[in-house]
């Protein structure tokens, strides 16, 4: 799996972040991700793209991602270098979403254990975050998303199906 | 064991009778839906993976979010799908002049019926179920990869059932007010990842209209698809739009991950506060809220039943003076028929703006964004913070009649107060 282990510092959002706040629809006239990520979080946190580093990770709480089905908000949230979003529970198109484009997600409550700034770790293949030498387990992935996660996303995945389809032919 | 009509649907398509809830399928979709927004980005990832369509009849293509375009930026978005359309030669692109609002315009064409699978790269893509079919939102990357195999994933979903008894609905209670006050009940997320199956007295004896309404909105619940049987009411409806469709049912002894039973003619009007659906309260609640604007359309509300009602309550009256109304139908026929049938004179002599249709200001698009601090009343879908322009303004949901008496007064307020 890619990113295996990381550390990263943690930026704490509430409940119900809509997919509007992600990534305003006032942007959506674009989806170049260099324009995309510039404005990532911004009706949440108006100076998040101006704070955020690569490695950075978004911890929320329940049902992050509620809202639109538009792809360019986990797109933005991965063009502006967040390693990892950790959510309480996400919402259903936006699951999908991130696991197609190959942005890790881990469902676990962390929302008020940690603060701004904090320093996560996070062991995806695990499911596993620590922090202050205290571990959270994530919710596990069925085997049938895994194998899409493993294989980078969905396209990938596909073509793979499809390669091996044709060898089995 | 019994089938909820969210599995039924699913076994069909997936060819497994025995699937139950969380069971994880790969199914034949019967429509793949985009917009002029998530299409560019599924058409980029379908070039990566694919030469040709499954089946250039099956996919269909609205340009209706920022249309007519309202910048440079749009309109090349559009342009980039015009051209993919060409290339394949789709049948179903649906461009200025005959598009409607997708969610509108796709089940007046008779594109969604009883017992189909359908996935649409928007999230409203659950109307559909008013019609019985399972229709679901996805995101660009699904829709890609649907557009070349004519399959997707699917994790059977639970059920949860809504039952609506009672004799009648109150005055200028429609399926609007059931559904806000549903989101209210059960909250934003409270029926995530689930299956939501309308039924019940009064669902029997609610229009098409009214059904596609609610179905649209089962995304504010979070819900993957909102289910109606498909009765004869369903089949006459599609049967205008040149269609021959079957009554569909859940079965008696299907099984339900939970079940609620609302008095349905106990239910007021509804309001919901900002900045989440789930904040629906009585309209009496909201009285004398000051609205600056007010816009009455989108997927959720531009249909003609939505025209007539508001029109209705404006027939010979004025808007207030200090308040912006917006009218939009959802489709070129609606318009028509609204011009024919006399609401659009009612409209324009009431001092309301008509648009030709699109998505436009529901989601802060074009056509209507609010300054900072100001207060729309809308029938869209969604009033998140910044959902409708500046991140400092603010939506209040609501059914059409509300929308159009709170025009008159400048202020949220009960229809009965105007006429």
């Amino acid at each position: 799996m890619r990113g295996k282990s990381f550390t990263g510092r943690v930026f704490v959002f509430g409940d119900d972040i809509d997919t509007d706040a992600i990534i305003p629809a006032r942007y959506l006239n674009s989806s170049d991700l260099d324009y995309l990520k510039l404005h990532c979080m911004e009706d949440a946190d108006s100076e998040f793209s101006s704070k955020v580093r690569p490695g950075d990770i978004i911890v929320a709480g329940k049902n992050f991602g509620c809202g639109s089905s538009r792809e360019h908000a986990p797109l933005a949230i991965k063009a502006a270098g967040v390693s990892c979003v950790i959510a309480e529970s996400f919402a259903r198109i936006f699951y999908r979403n991130a696991i197609n484009i190959g942005l890790p997600i881990l469902e676990v409550s962390l929302k008020d254990q940690v603060k701004d700034g904090d320093l996560l770790s996070v062991d995806l293949q695990k499911g596993l975050v620590s922090f202050n030498d205290r571990e959270f387990q994530a919710q596990a992935f069925p085997k049938e998303l895994m194998d899409i996660i493993e294989a980078g996303g969905l396209i990938a995945f596909v073509k793979k199906q499809m390669e091996a389809g044709e060898q089995d032919a | 064991m019994g089938k909820t009509l969210a599995e039924k649907i699913l076994a069909i398509k997936s060819k497994r009778s025995d699937i139950k809830a969380d069971d994880f399928v790969m199914a034949e979709v019967d429509l793949v839906l985009g917009n002029d927004i998530t299409a560019p980005v599924a058409i980029k990832e379908f070039r990566r993976l694919a030469k040709n369509v499954f089946d250039k009849d099956k996919i269909v293509l609205v340009c209706d979010h920022f249309t007519p375009n309202k910048d440079i930026q749009a309109a090349e978005q559009v342009k980039f799908i015009r051209e993919f359309a060409r290339e394949y030669n789709l049948t179903h692109f649906y461009d200025v002049g005959d598009m409607g609002i997708e969610h509108c315009l796709i089940p007046e064409k008779g594109l969604a019926l009883p017992g189909d699978l359908i996935i649409g790269a928007d999230s409203h893509t659950c109307t559909y179920g008013a019609l019985g079919a399972f229709s679901t939102g996805v995101g660009s990357t699904d829709m890609a990869a649907a557009m070349a195999l004519g399959k997707a994933w699917f994790r059977v979903p639970h059920t949860i059932r809504f039952n609506f008894s009672g004799d009648s609905l109150k005055p200028f209670v429609t399926g609007k007010d059931l559904i806000l006050y549903t989101i209210g009940q059960i909250g934003v997320d409270g029926a995530r990842y689930k299956a939501m199956e309308f039924g019940g007295a009064i669902i029997d004896n609610l229009s098409i209209e009214s059904r596609l309404t609610m179905a649209n909105m089962a995304i504010e619940a979070g819900a993957k698809a909102g289910l109606f049987a498909a009765d004869k009411k369903t089949v006459a409806y599609l049967q205008r739009a040149g269609k021959s469709a079957e009554e569909i049912y859940p079965d008696k002894n299907a099984s339900y991950y939970k079940v609620y039973d609302f008095d349905a003619s106990s239910i007021e009007p509804q309001v919901a506060f900002p900045h989440l659906p789930e904040n629906a309260r009585s309209v009496s609640e909201a009285k004398g809220i000051k609205i600056d604007q007010v816009v009455l359309g989108s997927c959720t509300n531009g249909r003609i039943e939505d025209l007539r009602q508001a029109a209705e309550i404006l027939k010979g009256k004025k808007v207030h003076q200090d308040v912006r109304m917006i009218v939009i139908p959802g489709t070129q026929r609606i318009y028509l028929q609204a011009i024919e049938e006399g609401l659009m004179q009612v409209f324009i002599e009431a001092g309301a703006a008509v648009s030709t249709p699109t998505c436009g200001p529901c989601l802060g698009g074009h056509m209507g964004i609010l300054a900072s601090h100001e207060v729309a009343l809308s029938t869209t879908n969604r009033n998140f913070v910044g959902r409708m322009g500046h991140p400092q303004s603010a939506v209040y949901l609501t059914g059409p009649y509300v929308a159009a008496a709170s025009a008159i007064k400048g202020e949220i307020t009960h229809p009965k107060e105007v006429l």
